[in-house]
């Protein structure tokens, strides 16, 4: 029987995310992660802006703060003059998918040997909910009442299908983390993200599907089953590339 | 001492991999390509890391997280590109990191022009970003100092843990001139290992490099800054005073226009006009004394040249002036350059005014 106790990179206090927000899930399964490969005083940790930037203040290892979307640019300037420490960014959809666009795209074409941990629950969590780029066709957010019409905003962008289809990347997968059987497969993609980048495999990405009851306006237990009826249909867990199977 | 016969950028680059730079992340723009160009083959030779980033955008943050790492690291660009890197300058300033940046200036507003133009005074000595802070701003005129200015950037950098720029304008960048390079200073963790994320000699605590602070902590930081602005005032102010002892005219001048208007002064001289010159080296901090201190029982005006239109350095000018005599203002821009006769010309009218 394995013991529940704190990950050695987490500090001992409370994380500042909302009840029932999953991003304290995430950090929480990139620091087991970080701890099972003993990799706590190694890791970088590249905070973005939203809700991520939350993990600035939980975090025991190394940290640094970067600008909005720019966090795989700073990974690269880290990662380029510290290739032995294991650097990750975590980022959210609105600071990954849309203001850091060229950044992500750039850095997996050039296949950057780090690894980015995107939490996509489909709102800009920290600015009060807002249409992300990742907001659903139909949901209702703060910039769009009446929920996301296609016609004037397009559709909900699928990061994990447009990264697999670059060349450098070696790793992309995208996890439900509303389910144990979810949170157990992200637990495993991290690991085998990170244990690809250590072994300088290159590029790895890992997508965890998050919910925001907050700004979605439900019940921490309402967003699991929302999940499966909405992000889920559309956003399709799943191993996207690996080159090592392929291999 | 080396001597090579350089380009102005070129020998920029050559000079900051002696100063210890090793990492540059850059895009692509006029006229300051060079450096890029040949950074990329330069910077593996000695173990250093070179990127093209997707934008300038990009590049600043990617030096911002190499500078978190304690190594010295630099971006290069010019005017619209300089705006691009803004928001990571500002991060640099409030997290603390030291940077190296070079503009090479151009043509302004909007894309400009690629011709030369010190069309950045203000952007530079000003608002390098948004939130209040400065930087130091180095602005050499001959490629000698260009060398010496950049080989010594990251000792104030690191000192102040903050970023600072190389503000030269395409002329510069452009023109070749024999330059004596200095030694490789190897690059040490002396200056950062404090607070690098690296856990360098023999550290083992972890560190937090943050751009967002508790407002508390935030105001703390400033009043900080605040202090080592004046700190650099004192100590770090770099002046040329020429032929200032008898003047009854300075010239304001720095850079490209300073090499101009010396040669209109010589001649003025050779005239029998009594004419000196003040050329900044620091742009900020702007050398206040000099132009406080002089005898403005002797001196009838105050020319500020630039290869800008309208003068930039002006009010900086006035500032110290106080209304003791008139300023009078000289210049070219968009791209049009400054020539000896135009500025020859400019200054004439002024000197021999009364006659």
């Amino acid at each position: 029987m394995a013991e529940y106790k704190r990950p050695s990179s987490l500090m001992p206090m409370a994380t500042g995310y909302c009840p029932g927000c999953m991003h304290a899930l995430a950090t929480r399964l990139v620091a087991d992660v970080i701890d099972e490969l003993q990799q706590a005083d190694n890791a970088i940790n590249v905070v973005s802006v939203g809700c991520s930037a939350l993990n600035l203040y939980s975090w025991k290892g190394d940290v640094i703060g970067s600008a909005h979307g720019r966090a795989p640019a700073v990974a690269t300037g880290i990662k380029r003059c510290l290739p032995d420490r294991l650097v990750f960014t975590y980022q959210g959809d609105g600071d990954l998918a849309a203001i850091g666009l060229a950044e992500i795209m750039s850095a997996a074409n050039r296949g950057e040997n780090f690894t980015v941990i995107f939490a996509n629950n489909q709102t800009y969590g920290m600015t009060g909910g807002q249409m992300a780029p990742t907001t659903l066709i139909g949901q209702k957010t703060t910039t769009t009442r009446f929920g996301r019409d296609a016609q004037t905003t397009g559709y909900p962008l699928k990061m994990c299908e447009l990264i697999s289809v670059l060349e450098a990347p070696v790793f992309v997968a995208r996890y439900a983390l509303n389910s144990v059987k979810g949170v157990q497969d992200a637990k495993k993609g991290i690991k085998k993200a990170f244990e690809m980048q250590m072994a300088g495999k290159g590029f790895t990405f890992i997508e965890l599907l998050t919910n925001c009851p907050t700004n979605w306006g439900m019940n921490p237990l309402d967003t699991l089953e929302y999940m499966n009826t909405n992000t889920i249909p559309y956003f399709k867990p799943g191993i996207y590339k690996d080159k090592e199977a392929e291999a | 001492m080396e001597k090579r016969f350089m380009k102005g950028c070129e020998a920029i680059a050559e000079a900051a991999v002696r100063g210890g730079g090793r990492f540059f992340a850059g895009y692509p723009i006029t006229p300051q390509n060079e450096i890029p160009e040949y950074l990329s083959w330069r910077l593996p030779e000695v173990g250093g890391a070179f990127v093209q980033g997707e934008s300038e955008v990009a590049s600043i943050n990617m030096v911002y997280g190499a500078a978190a790492t304690g190594k010295r690291a630099l971006t290069s660009s010019s005017g619209p590109g300089i705006s691009l890197k803004a928001e990571g300058i500002s991060y640099l300033a409030s997290a603390q990191l030291p940077a190296v940046i070079v503009n090479i200036s151009r043509g302004g507003p909007g894309l400009g022009s690629i011709q030369p133009a010190q069309s950045d005074y203000l952007q530079a000595t000003k608002a390098l970003g948004h939130g209040g802070f400065r930087a130091m701003v180095f602005a050499p005129a001959t490629l000698q100092e260009a060398v010496d200015l950049t080989y010594n950037a990251w000792d104030y950098a690191e000192r102040y843990r903050n970023p600072v720029m190389i503000l030269m304008d395409g002329c510069l960048g452009a023109i070749m001139e024999e330059v004596e390079l200095p030694e490789m200073k190897e690059p040490t963790f002396e200056n950062t290992e404090e607070w690098c994320l690296a856990r360098v000699g023999g550290r083992t605590d972890s560190h937090m490099i943050t751009p967002i602070l508790p407002e508390p902590a935030l105001e703390l930081l400033n009043k900080g800054k605040a202090m080592q602005y004046k700190m650099w005032e004192m100590l770090d102010t770099k002046v040329e005073e020429f032929m200032l002892e008898d003047a009854e005219h300075v010239v304001v001048a720095y850079g490209i226009a300073a090499r101009v208007a010396k040669e209109a002064i010589l001649r003025l001289r050779e005239e029998g006009y009594k004419v000196g010159m003040v050329r900044p080296i620091t742009l900020y901090p702007f050398p206040k004394a000099s132009l406080d201190n002089l005898d403005y029982s002797l001196v009838k005006g105050v020319i500020d040249i630039e290869m800008t239109i309208p003068a930039q350095m002006r009010e900086d000018i006035e500032l110290q002036v106080k209304g003791r005599c008139p300023v009078h203002e000289y210049g070219r821009s968009g791209g049009m350059l400054l020539d000896d006769e135009g500025v020859y010309d400019a200054i004439a009218e002024i000197v021999k005014g009364g006659e």
